[in-house]
């Protein structure tokens, strides 16, 4: 295995674990804003770092290998590699330091007051760990201590938690199941029973929201903060678990059903955001049609689509983070946006009419914009798989485009009310979302560097792939090449 | 006209003319392919930056000098292309931008490329130079037209915005690049419909201009996956061979009655004609200027260029060109029938241009392509005059009373006294009401899925709340958004 020039990974997650016990220890809550700002400004360069010198050790042309820290003091301390870091999550931990470190930049003065920081950088050592792990029970460990955070959100702001602590508990319940029968199957094998393969399947299916497991994500969105949910949603743990741990062990026709599955959550998702008439839950029902789709993608296992997936997958966190950053400023100025009224706030706020437009389209894939070339491979690998249900793909992606573009007007057309203060976008907001708008175009008009890394990712993944389809319980062929 | 084209060579058939192979095209043809396509690319990245960065917006005066700039350059650089083309005898010259994204493993057999082209030719030239004399007039006469208006800056982004989607459909020679060029358009459009913002119907208005586009949209995304899925690639050298118009397509029968009819269902939602065709009075709402060069001259006619564009596949398909000729007829009887009680001037001159659009069509149906292409560049001048021309008619009109001190004579129609008052009465509900098809779309098939969307809904809230072990509130039924209640 590879090393990389410095322990990157590892000081990543100690840096922000670090930071959590730190700024835990400290009562005024503007200082405790600043220090964590500074704690994710320090992860977001250490995984650009790791990032950085991922791809200088495995420069273009050469089939990429996992990389491991410089000095490993965890893979020595226990006996085995622990973190990892490899095609596809190289890009990843950058983009998950990111949302935080946005998040956190974005975090209003009158908010910072319930917005739990501490806790916000505990999440962020287990998503990075999460996605610098590839031992199944780690994952699994990690994915349980991920569900906390909420929970105790959920509980401070004295908001019901059934929803939440049902789903969740059902989804650790089914990863341990799903796994121990892998593991009793023995983990060489090639093809695993659907008794190993159903109880993951369902658990992967609730962390990523597919219907009918979705509800308790339109319920985290209602009742915790909106930066808090954000961070839960937006860096698709769900699609990393799914590749991580279903991927490599489930033969083809479950993974085609899955791709229907997802398919059709895509389509309804997409068409009740339509109808919703709260903003959180509109973002909600999209986030939730995005995701889906993602899933869609890995599904169909083909190169084209996988690659499609991949990079739907960064444009989907971007684009829908910024969109999420745009709401959540909106919601700083006006408390809880209606989407039954026109809102009228173009006038106030020009600057967050432009970037929710622009992150709301370049979610949906819109020319020029991050998403546009990820879609277009998506739907061009996934009629490939699915040659008349692909079509739904095209189908959502209208949908999505018409709701963001009714949630556009809803909020920002309309009679304009007087405001005694400023509702102008801030210094802050106005430079994460400028960022977040300025990765958009650049990942959208320059996409190659991109697509390139996605697509070394995809052949990873199909190439853990190809044990089972020599294996396939139906014979049928894995991974068959698009002929383009 | 059609003589003076031919005399040209532009059009000529029969003379000898050569076809440059993408890598094979003079520097200088390069340079003004660029200059076309760029001009109006930096013009709106111009406008939009200054618009995301600066707290206030660029002044009137500078806005005027980038919008007059950049479409001089673009006029001028297509000017000048065309001329060399005469001079030099060349009609195709295709300018490829280099492989957008390129993607292959040759150990597995797949490759994924996406090509940034561009193809200058008899068709798209014209096209071309037509937007860009359109959007350089509206864009002086906008200037004063919108001066010291709320939305100058915010009019102009989206003018730029237009022109490039413009440029790029009429130039593409890929289809994924006229697909681009084709959401930019529609974005546009949408937006500048509902540019009065205080209002609610001009929201509602662009709501509904915005769901007919991208019906069109996934129409022609579904085309152009099954061109990718049929022949492998997007570029339109892979299924159309020859030059336009007496290219051939090289796709087979069935898979042209396929893709024919997806085009086709493209192009009636962007020209709006019939079911779809309610989308263009509600598009009036927008400022003069955008209604003339959008719904008058160029977006609307963007379904009979696709059309042309693709003309080779619809040649292989006998049943889409009738259908082609039925929408057509159809969508002109129409409109010639509910444009006669239309009482304010944009509706009419919208009416007017729908008529117009559905003769194109029909033109296209029979494969006379030259008539529909001239029929287009007359069509769009003569129609943006008359849009430019509608608010100071109304004026002239005025003076004009009051110089004869009465009312203009009224005309009293041919059917006063040949039918009964109640037959009168209900053609002239049926006109007004537009053959009720809005109001048919809307009660068959959108309430239907909203309220079934609804419905999904409250079930889920009923669900969650049933879960959390909390108490069912009911969700108040009145609680719909206003946009689509405006719609509906």
């Amino acid at each position: 295995m590879n090393e990389l020039h410095l322990p990157w990974l590892e000081v990543s997650v100690l840096v922000a674990l670090f930071g959590a016990v730190w700024v835990s220890c400290v009562r005024d809550q503007f200082t405790v804003s600043r220090y964590s700002l500074l704690f994710n400004s320090i992860v977001l360069a250490t995984t650009v770092g790791a990032w950085i010198d991922y791809e200088f050790i495995n420069p273009a042309g050469v089939i990429p290998s996992d990389a491991q820290d410089y000095w490993n003091p965890l893979t020595k301390l226990l006996g085995r590699p622990i973190f990892v870091i490899d095609p596809l999550s190289s890009p990843l931990l950058s983009l998950v330091a990111l949302l935080y470190f946005l998040v956190s930049l974005t975090t209003l003065s009158t908010k910072v007051r319930r917005f739990s920081f501490a806790w916000t950088l505990f999440s962020e050592a287990i998503v990075l760990a999460t996605f610098c792990c590839e031992d199944p029970w780690l994952i699994i460990g990690l994915l349980a201590a991920g569900t906390i955070q909420p929970y105790i959100e959920l509980r401070m702001r004295g908001k019901n938690t059934g929803v939440y602590v049902k789903h969740m508990a059902l989804f650790v319940l089914l990863l341990v199941i799903g796994q121990l029968f892998v593991d009793y199957e023995g983990r060489d094998k090639q093809v695993h029973t659907l008794w190993a393969i159903i109880p993951l399947l369902i658990a992967i299916f609730i962390r990523c929201g597919i219907a009918p497991f979705h509800c308790w994500v339109s319920d985290l969105f209602e009742h915790a903060t909106f930066g808090t949910s954000l961070l839960v949603a937006m860096p698709l743990v769900g699609a990393y678990a799914a590749i991580r741990l279903v991927l490599p062990i489930a033969p083809d026709w479950v993974l085609r059903t899955i791709g229907v599955l997802s398919l059709m959550t895509a389509v309804y998702a997409a068409g009740i955001a339509l109808v919703q008439t709260d903003a959180r839950r509109f973002f909600c029902y999209l986030f939730l049609s995005h995701s889906s789709l993602v899933l869609v993608g890995l599904e169909a296992v083909n190169a084209i689509s996988l690659t499609g997936a991949l990079c739907v997958w960064m444009a989907t966190s971007v684009s829908l983070g910024g969109f999420g950053l745009t709401l959540r400023a909106l919601e700083a100025r006006r408390g809880r946006l209606s989407l039954t009224n026109y809102q009228g706030l173009y006038d106030h706020t020009p600057a967050l009419a432009v970037l929710f437009m622009i992150t709301g389209l370049a979610s949906v894939g819109f020319p020029g914009t991050f998403g546009f070339i990820g879609t277009e491979m998506l739907v061009d690998g996934t009629v490939e798989a699915f040659p008349y249900v692909g079509v739904a793909v095209v189908i959502t992606s209208a949908l999505n485009g018409i709701a963001v573009v009714h949630a556009y007007f809803q909020l920002f057309t309309g009679t304009r009310h007087r405001s005694m203060v400023s509702l102008e976008i801030g210094q802050r907001e106005r430079f994460a979302v400028v960022s977040l708008t300025a990765l958009i175009f650049i990942g959208g008009l320059v996409p190659q560097y991109h697509v390139s890394s996605r697509h070394r990712a995809a052949d990873r993944i199909l190439r853990a792939r190809s044990a089972v389809a020599s294996g396939t319980v139906s014979g049928e062929e894995t991974a068959a090449p698009n002929h383009h | 006209m059609f003589e003076v084209f031919h005399s040209c060579g532009l059009f000529a058939a029969d003379l000898t003319h050569q076809v440059h192979p993408s890598n094979d095209v003079p520097l200088v043809l390069k340079v003004l392919g660029l200059l076309v396509v760029g001009a109006p690319a930096v013009l709106f990245a111009t406008l939009g930056i200054a618009s995301l960065l600066r707290s206030k917006p660029l002044s009137e005066r500078v806005i005027a000098r980038c919008i007059q700039t950049g479409i001089l350059t673009g006029l001028t650089a297509a000017i000048a292309m065309l001329g060399l083309m005469l001079l030099w005898n060349d009609t195709q010259i295709p300018i490829e931008l280099g492989s957008w994204v390129h993607m292959e493993n040759p150990a597995e057999h797949y490759h994924y490329h996406f090509i940034f082209k561009f193809e200058f030719d008899r068709l798209s030239v014209p096209f071309v130079i037509l937007t860009f004399v359109l959007c350089g007039t509206i864009g002086a006469f906008a200037n004063r037209y919108m001066h010291r208006e709320r939305g100058f800056n915010r009019f102009f982004v989206l003018l730029s915005l237009f022109v490039v989607g413009m440029v790029t459909t009429s130039l593409a020679g890929t289809v994924e690049t006229l697909f681009s060029g084709w959401e930019l358009v529609g974005l546009s459009s949408a937006l500048l419909v509902a540019f009065f913002h205080e209002r609610p119907a001009p929201a509602s208005n662009g709501l509904h201009v915005w769901i007919i586009y991208r019906v069109s949209d996934a129409a022609l995304l579904m085309a152009s996956v099954a061109l990718h899925h049929m022949k492998g690639e997007g570029d339109f050298d892979g299924f159309l061979a020859g030059e336009w118009p007496m290219g051939r397509t090289l796709l087979e029968p069935n898979q042209a009655f396929f893709v024919g009819l997806l085009l086709l269902i493209a192009a009636m939602g962007k020209s709006a004609m019939i079911p779809f065709s309610g989308w263009l009075p509600r598009a009036m709402e927008g400022p003069t200027p955008s209604s003339a060069v959008f719904y008058g001259a160029l977006s609307v006619h963007l379904g009979a260029f696709l059309l042309l564009r693709f003309s080779p596949i619809l040649e292989q398909s006998l049943i889409v060109r009738i259908l082609i000729v039925v929408v057509g007829l159809s969508t002109a009887l129409f409109a010639t029938f509910a444009g006669t009680v239309q009482t304010d001037i944009k509706s009419a001159l919208s009416f007017a241009s729908m008529s117009q659009v559905g003769l194109i069509f029909a033109e296209i149906g029979l494969g006379c392509y030259y008539l529909a292409l001239v029929h287009i560049l007359g069509h769009g001048c003569l129609r943006t005059l008359q849009f430019l021309r509608a608010p100071t008619l109304l004026y002239d009109y005025r003076t004009m009373e009051d110089a004869i001190g009465e009312r203009l004579p009224k005309f009293s129609g041919m059917w006063q006294g040949k039918t009964s008052e109640r037959v009168r009465t209900w053609y002239y509900r049926l006109a007004l009401e537009r053959g009720y098809m809005d109001a048919y779309l809307k009660e068959s098939i959108v309430r239907p899925v909203l309220s079934a969307l609804r419905k999904c809904d409250d079930f889920e809230h009923r669900w969650t709340r049933m879960l959390g072990g909390t108490v069912i509130e009911k969700k108040p039924s009145s609680e719909a958004s206003s946009a689509f209640e405006e719609l509906l």
